[in-house]
This record gives structure tokens, sequence and C-alpha cells, in this order.
């Protein structure tokens, strides 16, 4: 019988699928992970067809991310992978509107209404089927449990989407808080979708039939639910198909179907060929020890720093206890009078510490029975106060502290404190005896061990069993130094190039490093990092980032053989003060439960999502609220606050009703700064002014869809929101300037605004469909006087409304200037009063600065009132700055907003009970610029700097880790 | 406040090298004779590979933008490599100003002299506002002159050469004319003063008729234009050779010439007095510039034409009367409306197939290049843009993969224009 085979070969990111087809029959297909093992893997595949195609001819394609590889090396047609399964759904079901398709690591999405249009996620958009692996790991579950468990969901966290990386810091948290895992696992699918529609489908409608393709969204169902209910599609349009895994395999099969025919064992040599020549030339570094005996040196210099450690049968006496509850895992140690180490524990936290540290706990109790007398127990850690609540511990100490703390036991003289830990690098240099400064990574290059833990499963090994294998790396692969999720594509692509487990293994760790020290410590070379420095966290237990580190930094190091425990021993050594414990009895323990439920906070318009934990004892503790309210607490002292008073003042510009109509003012961007401004000039004008409600999440996803430039910062894509709801509010005249120049206050080279806050207006009008059926005006101004903004604005005001005369115009913008500088007036003296209170009262002053968009509750999270519960009264930067002179930085200061910040930044300088806390939205460019300036300003002069990164969701158990460690330094020097 | 920085000093003039970034290879060089004439030593780094981002993202902060920490990188990795005498080198760069942060390349290299311990060279800030003074770095009206020359060169033989590339029957022809030329133009320039245009036309003639001259066979290409940051664009160490790339996948690069960004930046002045009144004093200088460059670069298109064989690129003037439709004249930050326009001249030529290059997270891009997709794509049905983001850390595996999805789509397009075009002869002929 004559046949007409054709293979489809897609090699994705983490799987391979064949497909082969006779004529439009499908007769074969086969799907497989590869780990990694491209090659080896297709070759495979490919001998296990041997039976069926022995002696025949056939077409084939390569196609997928991993394939381009083995195409070229094979000399084989190449498919580019979308196009591959726009081909395959159009020719089976051309009534298709979308295709959906979600890959291991990449997101498509292809509408075919109005000529196709493909579309991939960009490269900062993280993995998707890799991402839900990594959830995965993290909840210590298989994916199908995770998927099982989304079902059950009751409600959604909101968690970030726009990577891995981002998902995780707030996943974590939510964990330690103790929310439920099914709940967080529909979470996760949530992201998934809503990353998929925030990066790729840029203000397009999803309508009509719906085609859901790839690995994922075959097998999630949970995933299919959250798309289905996310775009409200009926049973109809929804489609997933049987071969969801198969489209690109099956088009790539389609594709070759004219070509030119190859005997199937020409074929079989081929990719056995390219399976062999796998030392392509990818860059390389020296290996990390040349030979075993440079490893026995390396290996016996740190074993040395190691504490005492003794039997916990043969003591009797005091002893302390230490609880370091990570982000991804939990150690406890238990060290007696002389600090010897007792008793010591270090386990992943598998999603659920409480009941990891109470079983810890019964065990220690248990132990130590009568002879042993627990006198203090101290907790840090991510988990530190859900802990503390739960068992009663003396203390929480902030993490900061605790490394300091045990650091010092191993090298008094220590000066330099690095700590990799499973999400987060956190290091300080200690000047004076003191925490001098203190960096620790910014959500977007976080990863650091857990990463390499979650690469190694995804490769099939464990952690250790992978560092292992780098150690002895002939040729590791040079995989960049940027955030974990360019990663994983460099990985990829060293892979595609032949690399092997043990090169990627020891690149990963040098990737590690190198992020550390040149992205989180900012280091040109090793001796600015200090002379005696220690290493810790769970990370340096792997000796290929150890080892790494030393080459980098080219000194040797000390890493004490508790390395992963110097959290829960620093707290240890903490509490040795302490007489008597309050940690729960054993009999309390024994008896202990633990449930958790959430809770929308009523307190106020902010409504925090809680999570509450209840105890056996009935005490509760309360998480998720960003003010004492949600905590319950409700006659706590009302400290200063200048975001809340600029929030007021804002609130209270209502419109007034007047001859000409409403207009509608977004309260985004530079808004923040003017509302006064064209409050009263459109007032003056006759115009009711309404401008739209400060943000809250609801308030971004109302604009999500219209975002075309996903890496664009929270605070300019909310916008896209607040005009959505100006629309809601019918108000069919919208007024958001253009503003290359922002106000001159004189005290810098220049006055902008940066490019997004000038020109967001253009975007707007060209992504949101919804403005062409209002009157959207968006002139370009200038804001030097109320005579050049009444010049700049004539002809577009006398557009909108004939009878408006160029008397009243000017008398406008008087009137626009005259409350603008009110306003001004009105918040230096708040600013004053602030300061005077806060000294009055004796409470710590921080000028938390940013810009005047900060000040959205939204936007800031809630930073503010964060730092009040701190004990911090909040002034904002423009409201200390008014005195200062001009600052000579050595940068170009031109930018008005950012002006601000070095003036603030000298003020803190100039009183020795200020500190300045720096706010910075992820994707501001700016900012690359103006926090090295800010940092240096503050530290010549001795103080502090502190910066704390943001985005659309922020991890303010994070933020209050810096803040927490802020005081921390601040007391102990 | 005055700036602090060293100064370029009329001493130094006389032995120190100015070391120069490597973005368009050779606009550069023949710039760079021009700066010979007037006595200055030059040298264009040529160096590359990863290296250099590596360094850059040790001397600046790592969320810059992608050009500074390559050209920091460069600088350094040349500064350090112990070829040079640190006491007898200086550095030089583009210097726009303008409220994108490009504007702090100049600082930001400062910074990372300083970082390094060799705070004391100085770097000299090229910019025709003239942003700093440095007594010994002076560009007079002829050299000015001259620059603008080379430039119309550079961008004549870049495109040109563009043309004959994919089709070249000896591959490596266009490239090697490009370097004859290289030589002979900079050697002309190299001649003070005494170039006259009559001269420098007969050049542009000869250069056209030359490319004219390489043997070329038919082969089915699509086209594909480049368009972007500055940099991104033109450097192939920032855009991982993506020329090189698109010809390798058989596609015919179309790269806007650095010209229209001149002009842009001249175009910007005039738009400060119309939209602000600023300006108002040097209006009509601008003015009367703005229209000389119009005209020169109307004269390259002119001789182009009459030549016939090449594509001749569109006059400025008519690139400035595509951005209003969609993006006002006003945004004038980075490359501002000018990417917009160019993507829509490219449309409207014909060359439907545009890459939007950027380095990761460019903040006027957001605007004037992402953000002006979706209308480039209602405006011009059959366009087909892909986005691309640069960055240290981002892979080449990427971004090709996402370049050859582009390269699909254009040939099913062609194809279907083929199909369409047959469809419409056949009803025709029945």
């Amino acid at each position: 019988m004559y046949h007409n085979y054709s293979l489809g070969i897609d090699i994705g990111s983490t799987t391979a699928k064949l497909v082969l087809t006779d004529g439009d029959k499908i007769i074969y297909e086969n799907y497989r992970r590869h780990f990694s093992k491209v090659r080896q893997t297709a070759f495979e595949m490919l001998t296990e067809m041997r039976p069926y195609l022995e002696d025949e001819y056939l077409t084939a394609a390569v196609s997928g991310s991993a394939g381009l590889g083995i195409a070229k090396s094979a000399n084989l047609l190449f498919i580019q992978e979308v196009y591959a399964t726009g081909e395959t759904v159009s020719r089976l079901e051309p009534d298709t509107k979308v295709v959906i398709e979600l890959g291991g690591e990449d997101a498509k999405v292809i509408f075919y209404s109005g000529g196709i249009d493909e579309r991939m996620n960009g490269t900062c958009a993280g993995g998707t089927g890799a991402f839900i692996d990594q959830m995965a790991v993290l909840l210590d579950m298989t994916v199908d449990e995770m998927d099982k468990e989304s079902l059950k969901a009751t409600r959604i966290y909101p968690i970030a989407s726009r990577c891995g990386v981002f998902a995780k810091t707030d996943i974590q948290p939510l964990l330690n808080q103790g929310a439920k895992k099914t709940d967080i696992s529909a979470s996760i699918y949530q992201a998934v979708v809503n990353q998929t529609i925030s990066g790729l489908v840029q203000g397009r409608k999803i309508e009509g039939k719906v085609m859901f393709l790839g690995g994922p969204l075959y097998y999630c169902d949970g995933l299919k639910k959250r798309f289905t209910e996310t775009l409200k599609l009926d049973k109809e349009n929804a489609i997933f198909p049987e071969y969801a895994r198969f489209s690109v395999a099956m088009g790539a099969a389609m594709f070759a179907q004219d070509k030119e025919k190859i005997s199937f064992s020409a074929l079989l040599e081929k990719i056995k060929k390219s399976a062999s020549d796998g030392e392509a030339s990818f860059d390389r570094l020296p290996p990390l020890f040349a030979n075993e005996k440079e490893y026995k040196e390396f290996s016996e210099r740190h074993n040395k720093a190691k504490v005492f450690e003794r039997s916990i049968e043969s003591y009797e006496g005091g002893a302390y206890l230490g609880i370091d509850c990570g982000s991804t895992t939990t150690k406890l140690v238990l060290i007696g009078e002389d600090k010897s180490v007792l008793y010591s524990y270090y386990n992943s936290n598998k999603g659920n510490p409480v009941s990891l540290v109470l079983n810890e706990l019964i065990k220690i109790r248990k132990m130590c029975a009568d002879k042993i007398k627990i006198l203090g127990s101290s907790v840090t850690g991510y988990g530190e106060e859900l802990i503390k609540n739960a068992f009663h511990t003396d203390e929480g100490v902030v993490e900061t502290i605790a490394h300091f703390t045990a650091a010092k036991y191993f090298r008094p003289d220590v000066d330099f404190i690095l700590d990799i830990g499973g999400q987060d690098i956190k290091c300080f240099k200690i000047h004076n005896g003191a925490i001098d400064s203190i960096m620790l990574n910014e959500a977007c290059s976080s990863g650091c061990g857990s990463f390499i833990e979650t690469f190694a499963k995804s490769m099939g090994f464990d952690v250790s069993e992978f560092a292992k294998k780098g150690l002895f790396a002939k040729n590791p692969v040079n995989l960049g130094s940027r955030c974990t999720v360019f990663m994983n594509s460099s990985v990829k692509q060293s892979q595609k190039d032949g690399a092997s487990v043990e090169d990627i293994s020891a690149g990963l760790s040098v990737s590690v490093v190198k992020n550390a020290v040149y992205k989180v410590i900012r280091a040109a070379d090793a001796s600015e990092l200090g002379k005696h420095i220690v290493v810790q966290g769970g990370t340096f237990y792997n000796d290929a980032v150890l080892r790494a580190f030393e080459n980098e930094v080219g000194a040797n190091v000390i890493r004490p053989t508790l390395a992963g425990l110097m959290g829960a021993y620093g707290a240890a050594l903490h509490i040795m003060n302490s007489k008597k414990s309050t940690l729960l009895t054993l009999e309390d323990l024994e008896n202990f439960s633990h449930t958790s439920k959430s809770a929308v906070c009523g307190g106020c318009a902010n409504k925090c999502r809680l999570t509450i934990n209840i105890f056996s004892d009935g005490k509760k503790f309360i998480s998720g609220n960003q003010c004492q309210k949600g905590a319950g607490i409700s006659n706590a002292e009302i400290l200063p606050n200048l975001y809340e008073w600029k929030r007021n003042y804002i609130k209270n510009l209502t419109p007034k009703s007047g001859k000409r109509g409403k207009i509608g003012l977004p309260t985004a961007l530079s808004m923040y700064e003017l509302a006064p401004l064209w409050h009263a000039f459109f007032t003056s004008l006759g115009f009711e002014v309404h401008f739209s409600k400060l943000s809250t999440r609801g308030t971004y996803e109302k604009g999500q869809l219209t975002i075309p430039s996903d890496t664009a910062c929270y605070p300019a894509k909310i916008m896209h929101g607040h005009i959505t709801e100006l629309i809601e509010d019918g108000l069919n005249v919208i007024f958001y300037p253009s503003l290359t120049y922002n106000v001159d206050e004189k005290k810098s080279a220049n006055h902008y605004n940066c490019p997004v806050v000038a020109y967001y207006a253009e975007l707007l009008n060209s992504n949101m469909e919804a403005l062409q059926n209002v009157n959207f005006i968006y002139p370009y101004l200038d804001l030097t006087s109320p005579p050049t903004l009444a010049k700049t604005f004539e002809k577009t005001l006398k557009q909108l409304d004939a009878s408006i005369t160029h008397h009243e115009i000017i008398k406008a913008a008087k009137a626009g200037f005259k409350a603008y500088n009110q306003y001004k007036a009105a918040l230096y003296n708040e600013g004053k009063k602030a300061i005077e209170y806060a000294r009055s009262h004796k409470k710590r002053i921080m000028i938390l600065a940013g810009r005047p968009y900060h000040i959205d509750p939204e936007i800031g999270h809630g930073i503010d009132k964060l730092a009040n519960t701190l004990d911090f009264a909040v002034v904002s930067e423009d409201s200390v700055c008014d005195g200062v002179p001009r600052q000579n930085v050595s940068v170009l200061d031109q930018w008005t907003f950012h002006s601000r910040l070095y003036r603030a930044a000298f003020f803190a300088t100039q009183n020795p009970d200020i500190e300045l806390v720096q706010l910075v939205s992820f994707g501001c460019g700016v900012d690359a610029i103006t926090t090295d300036e800010v940092r240096s300003i503050l530290e010549e002069n001795g103080k502090h700097y502190t910066q704390l990164k943001i985005d659309e969701i922020t991890n303010l158990g994070a933020v209050k880790i810096r803040l927490r460690s802020l005081i921390g330094a601040l007391e102990e020097s | 406040m005055p700036q602090s920085y060293i100064p370029f000093t009329k001493e130094m003039k006389k032995d120190y090298t100015i070391l120069v970034p490597n973005m368009l290879p050779t606009h550069f060089k023949l710039i760079m004779s021009v700066l010979k004439t007037y006595g200055y030593k030059t040298e264009l780094l040529e160096t590359n590979g990863p290296d250099i981002a590596e360094t850059g993202l040790k001397y600046t902060h790592n969320d810059t933008c992608y050009p500074a920490i390559l050209v920091i990188g460069q600088f350094l990795s040349a500064l350090l490599s112990g070829k040079y005498d640190t006491h007898k080198v200086a550095l030089i760069m583009f210097q726009t100003g303008g409220g994108c942060r490009a504007s702090n390349y100049i600082y930001l290299i400062r910074k990372a002299l300083k970082k390094a311990n060799l705070e004391y060279i100085p770097v000299i800030s090229l910019s025709i506002a003239g942003i700093e003074k440095h007594p010994g770095f002076k560009l007079s009206p002829k050299m000015l002159k001259n620059m603008i020359y080379a430039t119309l060169y550079g961008d004549l033989m870049m495109s040109l050469a563009n043309q004959v590339k994919p089709y070249e029957k000896t591959s490596g022809d266009a490239d090697r004319l490009v370097e004859k030329w290289t030589d002979t133009l900079g050697k002309q320039l190299g001649l003070k003063g005494k170039s006259n245009y009559r001269k420098i036309k007969e050049n542009y003639a000869s250069i056209i008729a030359d490319f004219a001259k390489i043997p070329v066979e038919h082969k089915d290409t699509v086209k594909v234009g480049i368009v972007g940051e500055i940099f991104v664009k033109y450097s192939p160490l920032a855009n991982n050779e993506l020329e090189k790339f698109l010809l390798s996948e058989g596609a015919e690069p179309v790269v806007p010439g650095l010209f229209d960004f001149l002009m842009y930046c001249v175009y910007n002045a005039l738009t400060e007095y119309r939209v602000y009144g600023k300006n108002a004093l040097i209006y009509p200088v601008y003015h009367s510039v703005y229209r000389l460059l119009c005209k020169k670069k109307r004269d390259v298109i002119d001789l182009i034409k009459k030549n016939g064989i090449f594509e001749a690129w569109t006059p400025f003037e008519e690139i400035v009367s595509l951005a209003p439709d969609l993006i006002n004249t006003a945004v004038k930050m980075g490359e501002g409306w000018l990417l917009t326009a160019e993507m829509l001249e490219l449309g409207k030529t014909g060359c439907t197939n545009i890459v939007c290059t950027q380095p990761f997270g460019c903040l006027p891009n957001h605007i004037c290049g992402k953000g002006m997709m979706k209308p480039i794509k209602e405006k011009i049905p059959n366009v087909n843009i892909v986005a691309i983001d640069y960055d240290a850390g981002a892979s080449r595996v990427n971004q090709e993969n996402r370049l050859k999805l582009m390269l699909f789509n254009a040939r099913r397009n062609k194809e279907n224009d083929v199909k369409s075009a047959k469809k419409n002869t056949s009803n025709q002929l029945v």
C-alpha cells in the first residue's frame, strides 16, 4: 500500500512531541519530557518508530524552541512553532477566532479575525508550563495534585503575573501566613491567565471560538477553568481539543507534506549525528576546581569554621531556642548555655511551616524533658509573626540582626555578611560593630537558592547531587548575571548547543554568585566588600556556589558549617539574656490546633484581604493588613503621615457644578502633583471637575486589557483603569495633559518629566478604543507661568467650547497656579508640623521618598501606613525639600520629581533624627540613575540608605523586614 | 550650579587618543576621518563579545539601559586592557540632551571611571547644542558640515549594501565596496576644507554606480525594516548582529539612516518654538538649517532615482508628515515621534515587515514603539511588526525565535500577495 508519511517533530523547552501523519490521518503520536537531553530524546523517540517505518520514505519538519538547533545541525526543515500551530488550526478548525497556547516556557496567542496576528510573550514574561512546575515544587505537590486542589478553591489571591520570581515572592508569604493551598493553587493559575492576557492580548478582544492548546492547557483542569471564567466563555466557544499537546508537531507534519522525501533510516542517521555532535560553541568559563586535590584543600579549610556540638542526651541545664522560619525552609537550633549546639533541624517548610514547627517543638520538649530547661526562645524570618503568635516565643527578631549576631560568633571582626537563602540575597556591611548598610535583592532578581533547586528537579536531580555534578565540570556555561527568568532562557540556549548537566550546574552556581556580587552588592571588586567576609544561608552548602564566590571576589571567605542555620543560631544567641520562657509547654503543644480563614477588612476603603489564623488558645493572628485597623487595634496613636494628608487633600477637591458641563481627570501619574492646579483651573472656567477615585487593584484590572507595553511601570499601567472608570462614570470630556516639561522649581538643570509621565496620553489615545467615543484632550502645555499655560492651552480649549474667551483662560490659569501654590505652601507647612510633632513626641521620622503618585494606596501599597505602625512619622520628599538648595549631583539633574529626591536626601543628612527610605517602581528607568545618587548622598554623610522596590503586587512582609532592619541598624549604632 | 567635570584641554588635543564607542562602523570611521583632519587622534573601539556587557554590568547600575552598559563596558574593557596609556586617552560620547535617561550616559561613564579609579580621564560630550564646554574640542561649522556629509555617505552605503547583499553572486562584494569607498572618502574628508559640493555629489553618483555594477541574481527574499532605539537599532554588538541574522535567513534588511535622526533633533528644536514659543531668537537659524538639511537629503535621493536601480529614500519632510496621524511631533524624548513615523514610512513604501528594537525597559519606546503598534496595524493591515528587547541577559535563541516567526509570516504574506495578484490577473483575463 502506498503511504504518504509526514513526520512532525516538536521539541519545546521541556517536552518533545512526535506526530506521524499519513495523508490527513494521524497514525502515531508520542509525548515525552526531555529533561534537557534534547537530542538524545529526539533520537530515542525516533528509534522507537523504527518498526513502523523501517524501509519507508517520508517528509519531515522540526519545530519548537529547542528544535532549532537540531534542525540546523541535522540539516532538516524547520518551522517556527507559532506558525506551525497557526497551520494546524486553520486547517482543522477554520472557524476559530483565537488560539491561546501555553508551552513549557512560552505563551502564544493567535488572532484569526482581520488577518492572522500571531504573538509570543516578550523576553521578560517568564515561563508558563515551567512556571506551573516551579510553583508546584514550591507547594510541595505534584502538578496533578495542585491541579486537583485548585478546583476546590474558594478565593483567589492576587499573585504577580509578571514572572515566576515575582509570583514566588507573593506565594511564599501567603504560605507562611497560613493561606490554604487550594486557594493558592487556583491563584497561581489565575496569575498565568492574567499574564497571558496582559502580556499578549494587548487591547484586542477575545471573542468567538477560542482554542486552547499546549501541554499545560491539556493537563490542568484548574487552568482551563480559570481561563474560561476569566474570559467569560461558554462551552461552545472554549475548545480544549484532544490534540492540544500535539498542535505544533501536527503543524510541522502538515508543513512538511509537500516537501522533499527522505528515507527513514537517513533521517534517523541525521538525528543521531546531531545527537553526538553536541560540543557546540557556547560561552565557557574556567572550571571551578582544577582537580580533586584542590577540592580537598578547599573542603578542609571550610570545615574549620565549626561550632561546638554536644549531644542533647548528655546535656543538662538551661537552653535557648532559635527558630528561623524562612521563605522556603524552616530551621531550628537549640543551644546550651555555652553556645554549643544541642539540636538542630533544617528542612524545606513544604508550604506549611506551622505544623512543621509544631512537630519539632514537641520533639524538642520531649527530648529536653526535665533535665533541660528552655530559658528563652526567639523566632526570625518571613514567618516570624505567625510562629511567634502560634507558639508564644519570647521574641521575634528581624532576620538581619539574627544573622549578624550569628556571624559575630564565628568572626567577631566580621565586616561583611552575605546570606543567600531560598529566595533572597541579603548582605550587610558592618561598620564600627553595627550594621551599616543593608542590601537585599530586588524582587526581580531573587530566585537564588530555590532557583537552583527547581532547576535541579526539572533536570531530574536532587539539589545536592546536582551541585556535586558542577564541582568538576570542565567547561561551565556562562549564563550571564541577570534575573533568573532570563537565566532560564540562557540555559535553554546552552542545552540547544549541547552543554552537559555538569556544565550547566556549575554555570548556574557562577550566575547566582554574579547576581549577588554585581546586581545586589554592586561591587566592582572584592576589596569593596570587606576584609572579613562571612557567607551563609542554605545556598552556600553548595560547594560550587561557595567556590564560585571565592573565585569571583578573589579571596577566601568563611562559611560556617552551620551556614544554613545561621538565622536560627543567631536568634538563639540573641535571646540568651532571657531567664524564663513563654514558649508553649508540651501539654499546650500536644493540644495545639490551627485553622486559617480569609476575610476582607472593612476598616477603610483599601479593603485589604486578610488571612485570619486562629489557634487552639483562641488567639488570633491576622495578616494581609496594611494598617493597624486590620489587625484589630483601633486605639493606636495616629502619627503624622504626609501621604495620608496628600491623599485627603486630593479627595477634598470636589466637583462644583458649572455652566460648561463635566470634565473627567484621571488620578494618575502627574495628576497627583497637579490636581489642585487643574481643579481650580477648570472650576474657574465653569467645568464640573471629576477626578477618578484613588486606585485599588480593581482599578488596574479594569484597564488591564488595553496595556500595550507590559514592562512599563505600574503607575503608568494603572492609568488605563482610571480612564476606564471615568468613561464608565459617563464623562464625555477627559483631560490628561502631555507635559514634556514639569513645573520648574528652579533647583535643577532642567525640569523635565520622564518620557512615560510626559507622553502617556499618546499611548492611551492609541490603545484605548473607548476613548474614541469621548472627547479626550491631551494638549502639550507649558507650565512655566499662568500666561504660558494660557497660551499653550487656548486653541484646545476653544475647540472644546467656542464660548471660552481668552480672558477667561487667563483668569483660570491664574486661579490654577494660585491653588497650586497654596497647596505647596500647605504641604511644606504640614511637613514642618509633622517633624515638630515627631520631635516633641520622640518618634522616628521617615522621609518616604518617591514620586507624587506613590501616595496612591494601590501603587504605594500602604507602605506609609506600615511605617506608621513601626512608629515612624512619615513625611514625603516634596514636603521637606522646599528650603534645600539645588544639589551638585554627579548625574544630570534635569527632572523635577527626581531633583526633589536629591534635595530630600540632603535634608535627611542635615537632620540626625530623620531617615530616608526611597520608593522605586519596577520598570522606572530613571530610578536606575536616581537610586545610586540618593544612596551616595546619604552614605557619604553617614546615613543609612533603604530602597523599597514596588510593583503591581508587593510583598509587605519583605518591606517590613527592610524597615525593621533599618530600625535595628539605628538601634545598634 | 556648574557640573564639575574634567574638560578636554587644548594641551590634551596634542597627544591624547580619543576612544570612540562602536555604534555604526562605517559612519563613525568617516566621521573620525573628519576629526583627524583637524588634528584629533581617534580610535574606534571594535571589540565585541560577552565580556563587554559583563564589564559594563560591573561598573554601572544593572537597570541602566543596555546601550549605556555596552558603551561603558566597551570603554572600561579597553582602558583596563593595558593597551592604552590611561593618562593619554579621552573618551567621547554623543549627548543629545532631552528628557530621556539616555542624556545621562556621559555622567554614567564618568561614574564608572570613578569606580575604576580612572576619574582623571576626560569624557568629551559631543552635542550640537554644546551642552558642555571642552576647550580642546570644538566643532567648527566646517567640521560639522563635513560630518554631515560623512553621515550621508554612511547612510548611502549602508542602504545600497543592504539592497545588494542578499542578491550578490559573489558573497562579500558589497562589503568590499563599502570598505573601499570608506577608505577613499575618509581620505577626501581628511583634506581640510578642500571638498566642494560638486565633488561630493559626484561621489554619491559614483558610489551608486559602483554598487549597481555588483553582479547580482534574483533571489526570493522578503524585506525587513529595522527601527528602534538608536544604539540598539544600529550596533551589531547590541542587537546580536541583527542585520547579519536577517541576511542569513534570506531577508533584505531595510535600515532607515542616521541622517534622519540628526534631522529629527533639528526638527525638535523647531517644534519647541511651534508648541511652546521657546527658541524664538534662534528659530530662523534652525529653520534654515532644517531646510538646508532637507535639501541635502533630497540631493542624494535624486541621484539614487536617476540611477534607477535602487530603492530611493523618502524625503524627511514626507516622513514628518506621516507622524501626526498617530502621534504628536512634540513627542521628542528618545527617538520620539520619528520611531512611529519610520514604521509608517516603511509600511507605506511596501516594507511591511518590521523589527522594532529597543533596550529592555526603554521608556520612550513604551510610547512611540510598542504603544503605537496597535494603530499602525489598524492603518496598514498587512504590517507584520515584531518588538524585540535587547538586554545583557536576554537570550539570543529567544530573540531569533521571535524573528523567525516574523519571517514565516512575512513569507506567508508574500505568497498570499502573489496568489491574489495572480487571481486578479486571471480574473482580468476572463
